[in-house]
């Protein structure tokens, strides 16, 4: 899922650079605030963690081996705040390093990886384990972290007119609902053995404010409603369908000769913005209704 | 997981070696910015800096075949997505622009890494105002990268030398366990580096 370099375009790149340094910088603020001293070199040592069991290949059949991406099981040992700093140095060393993703996607596989595998997971996973116990929990968090964050790098890259997102959706999508499989029985079986031999290591975090819920909650939506909601109406057949191949025409060649393509298709483009923008006021009124039922249901709860 | 693989020429005493770390980080990002993000390259530009970033990398004395394999390392991703593009009308030409921006883009962030010490870059980042918490947390991850590589293959050849060609099931469990394992281990180091880092005067600012 590391995006290399020259795949995104300058909107996509800001954008998901912007999304990344927002959810970096509230994780920082939290951990400063919240975590005790003597858990600080944790961060580092959970990340060291992270980089080498991705490093231990599952054997699946026929040459073929399945390995850890640790979105999950980062975001369930260490909590949401504590998870995005560990992920979100792995990710860096990667770049740095291992040239595993490029400079331009940093803030886009910082995105995808470091925030929306973390807080997905952790998100799925808080409010589900106290209903259908704790494996069954952690294998869907596992899940549909890894298909999130794929759906949402498969929006990236066809926001950016690079691929369309017709053929990079079911590709990503495919692709990673088999990965996230895997990733949720390693997750539940590497969770179980923890949980064996040092249970209280689970117990360790932070409580965690109802207002972080919501606005790490807020931040994956943002980037489901930005890199996802434009694609997700079906496009009608026939005249459309034209225009797009048009338009797909267009940008080949556009990516080469023209200075700068501001004319390209502007019906569709602002069409896509108006998509948008209903999404996220769509979003943000989901998100009232939810915070004032978590409040209303608080205060009944602390009242009895 | 071989740790001569990363700093193995980045302390090499060539021209590029010597520059100072700040203007290579801002000349690298230029090139990568410029190369990945501007809408419209003529092929003239890919060539000249191709033929820049060839010109330094022989300037560097470090040996070809390491770059070279570094860069095939970090292709395969790369060209599965791009290959997508071929599946669509023009798809050639964005195929073509996709693959040869990420490979420029590639080489120069090879060039950087592969001539500067990663503690060196790590100084960088701290001199550019990124927390305190965050440059800490990369330098532990870097520091004990490779003593938790040798631990776990450690574990495994200790798990391997004690169990014969099990089933496939048996094989995850065990592997789970040495990651769960690894996972106790490290969070027990973390508690005694900060017992050292703490003796040694250490305060979080």
């Amino acid at each position: 899922m590391h995006i290399p370099d020259g795949f995104l375009d300058a909107k996509t790149a800001l954008t998901t650079g912007v999304l990344a340094a927002a959810g970096l910088g509230v994780a920082l603020r939290r951990v400063r605030e919240t975590l005790p001293p003597q858990r600080l070199p944790l961060l580092g040592l959970a990340a060291a963690f992270i980089f080498v069991a991705q490093m231990l290949n599952f054997p699946v059949g026929g040459g073929t081996s399945g390995h850890l991406v640790g979105g999950a099981l980062a975001a369930i040992l260490l909590g949401p705040a504590a998870a995005v700093v560990a992920l979100g140095a792995v990710i860096i060393l990667q770049c740095l390093l291992f040239n595993d993703g490029g400079v331009t996607a940093l803030g886009a596989n910082l995105f995808n990886m470091a925030v929306v595998t973390p807080i997905t997971a952790w998100l799925v996973f808080q409010p589900l384990t106290r209903f259908i116990g704790r494996r069954t929990a952690v294998a869907l968090a596992a899940w549909s972290s890894i298909v999130l964050a794929a759906i949402i790098c498969a929006g990236e890259l066809a926001w950016s007119g690079r691929v369309a997102w017709r053929l990079v959706l079911p590709a990503m999508g495919g692709i990673h609902a088999l990965i996230g499989l895997g990733e949720a029985f390693i997750t539940t079986l590497v969770l179980g053995a923890i949980a064996a031999a040092r249970p209280e290591l689970l117990e360790a975090n932070a409580p965690i404010r109802r207002r972080e819920v919501i606005g790490w909650g807020l931040l994956v939506a943002l980037g489901v409603v930005l890199f996802i909601a434009p694609f997700a109406c079906p496009w009608p057949d026939g005249l459309e369908k034209v225009a797009a191949r048009l338009g797909f025409e267009h940008h080949a060649a556009n990516m080469l000769h023209a200075p700068l393509s501001d004319y390209a298709v502007p019906g569709l483009k602002s069409e896509k913005l108006g998509t948008i923008l209903a999404g996220i006021i769509g979003t943000l009124a989901v998100f009232v209704l939810a915070w004032a039922t978590v409040r209303l249901v608080g205060r009944k709860n602390a009242e009895n | 997981m071989n740790p001569e693989f990363i700093d193995r020429y980045s302390r090499l005493d060539s021209p590029v070696h010597k520059l100072p770390v700040g203007s290579k980080i801002v000349a690298a990002l230029v090139l990568v910015l410029g190369v990945a993000l501007w809408p419209a390259v003529p092929w003239q530009l890919f060539g000249a800096v191709g033929a820049l970033l060839l010109a330094l990398m022989l300037l560097s004395q470090i040996p070809p075949r390491f770059l070279l394999r570094r860069l095939l390392i970090a292709e395969p991703f790369a060209l599965s997505i791009a290959a997508l593009a071929l599946f669509q009308p023009g798809g050639w030409h964005i195929f073509l622009v996709m693959l040869t921006k990420s490979t420029l883009c590639l080489a120069a962030m090879i060039l950087l890494t592969a001539t500067t010490p990663f503690t060196d870059l790590l100084a960088a980042l701290r001199r550019a105002r990124i927390p305190v918490v965050f440059v800490t947390t990369l330098a532990l991850l870097y520091r004990y990268l490779f003593v938790l590589a040798d631990e776990s293959s450690r574990m495994r050849r200790a798990r391997l030398s004690r169990s014969f060609a099990e089933h496939r099931a048996h094989q995850w469990r065990a592997l789970a366990t040495v990651a769960g394992q690894l996972f106790i281990r490290a969070s027990g180091r973390a508690e005694r580096i900060f017992a050292a880092m703490s003796a040694r005067g250490w305060e979080q600012k």
